[in-house]
This record gives structure tokens, sequence and C-alpha cells, in this order.
């Protein structure tokens, strides 16, 4: 399969999880959808990896999956914290720090 | 042989990422999230990119989704309110999700780089192998591998600081 397929699919991989965070409310589902966006930017990067024969492109991937993984750990720490304080788990509700 | 077993794995990750943004039960999200990394692995593996694939199952659909499970189960899925603060944003977000994705296919086809049309050079048989990665991480990429492991650790004992019970709390 030629690289331009797998660039395409990232692509819409990557559009899937911006509307997901758009229309989503549950900080869950945001950070399941920032995962999906991550992973597309992962897939791009694998590509061209195998797009120009060169496997530095995959030890970019697996720091972004580190990232990813703290991001997640951070994220979920977070959502457990507000759901000890009562609060409701909305992004719409929870907009106190907005500017 | 491989475009069939692209096309399962992409259709496979597409409807995995679509169930995550429609299932109205954030347990079902995960799920259907597990579904979506193990076809990017397939993906991976076609990409001969064979660490990352196992990377992927290992940590992503082993730990990572078992730590979504854990908080999913705590927390609970709770529905979502039909409270809308930006009016249409429903019908709204999957237009400008279309744009964005006509943007960024307009980029990748018009570009300059020829090679996207191939399928790559010929690499030899050891081409992301386990040992192939480690010998980069540990050699070239030695400051970022080791960056990347105190950032795990801050990133464990925030979350600890985070979610942590607090001693007055429980007395």
């Amino acid at each position: 399969m030629n690289v331009e397929w797998y660039i395409v699919l990232s692509a819409l991989l990557f559009c899937t999880g911006a509307v997901g965070i758009l229309i989503r409310r549950s900080p869950m589902v945001i950070l399941l959808c920032l995962e999906l966006m991550l992973n597309a930017g992962n897939l791009a990067l694998v590509a061209f990896s195998r797009m120009v024969g060169n496997q530095e492109g995959q030890v970019f991937a697996i720091v972004v999956m580190v990232v990813a993984a703290c991001e997640v750990v951070v994220g979920l720490g977070l959502i457990v914290a507000i759901f000890r304080r009562r609060l409701p788990l909305n992004v719409d509700d929870l907009r106190e720090l907005r500017g | 042989m491989e475009a069939v077993l692209f096309f399962l794995a992409a259709l496979g990750a597409l409807g995995g990422a679509m169930g995550v943004i429609a299932m109205r039960n954030p347990f079902y999200s995960v799920l259907a999230l597990i579904v979506h990394l193990f076809s990017l692995a397939v993906l991976f593996l076609l990409l001969t990119a064979a660490f990352v694939a196992a990377a992927q199952v290992v940590v992503y659909a082993g730990a990572v989704m078992v730590l979504y499970v854990f908080v999913v189960a705590y927390v609970g899925g709770g529905g979502e309110s039909a409270w809308e603060p930006i009016p249409g944003q429903r019908f709204l977000a999957p237009l400008l999700g279309i744009a964005l994705f006509v943007e960024l296919s307009v980029a990748v086809l018009s570009s300059a780089l020829l090679a996207l049309g191939t399928h790559g050079p010929d690499v030899e048989a050891g081409f992301g192998d386990p040992a192939a990665i480690g010998t980069l991480l540990l050699e070239k990429f030695l400051l970022p591998f080791e960056a990347s492991s105190i950032l795990l650790l801050l990133a464990a004992v925030g979350a600890i600081v985070l979610a942590g019970r607090k001693r007055e709390e429980t007395a």
C-alpha cells in the first residue's frame, strides 16, 4: 500500500478525534478523543518513517506514547479528584477557570 | 493480501474511532477505543514497525485501557446534559471536522513529497524490530529516553497527589 493511504487515514482519524472533542461533554470521553488524535499522529509518524526508510520516526512514535500515557494518568487523576469533590463531570459546568 | 489487510485494519480503526465519539456510555467508548488500538497495531505491523505495534498492544490496549476501565467503573457513566452553551454545536462540529479533513487531504495530496505515492524503499529484515529500536533508544536517543522516564515518574507522582485521599478527609 502506498504511504498516501496511511497519511489520509491518519488525517481522517485525527478529524474524528477533533469532532469528538467538540461534541462530547464528559471529560472522560474527551480524554479518549485526545488519545485518538495522538494515535493518528503516531500513525503518520510511523508511515513517514517507512516512507524514508528510517527507523528514527518510530522512536518518536514511542515518545508520543509515553507522553500520552502521562496525559492519561494526570487526566484520570483530575477526574477522580473532581468526582471526590462531588462536582459535575461535565466540561460545560466546570467552567470557572475559563478566562 | 496486504491491501485486504490494510482495508480491514483501516475499517476497524475508523469504526473504533466513530464508536468512541458516538457511544452514550463511556464504558462502551473505552471498549471501542480498544478495537481502534488493535487495528492501529495491525497497521503498524504493515508498516514494518514491529516494536511499536507490540508496545501499542501491551502499553495502550493493556495497561492504559485497564486504567480507563477502572476509572469509568469508579466514577460511573453519567448521562450528558442536552444543554448547549454554543447554539448548534452538535451540527457545526462535524462540519468543521470535515473541513479540517479536506484541508489536510489537500495538503497531503498536493505536497511535493514524491515518495508519498510509493510503497517506500525496500528495507532489510531487521527494520523496526525491538533490537533496532532498542539500539537507537540507548545510543542515539539516550537523553530523550531518560527524559521520558523522568516524565513518567513525575506523572505518577502528580496523579497520586491529585487523586490521593487526604488524611483529614478520611478522619
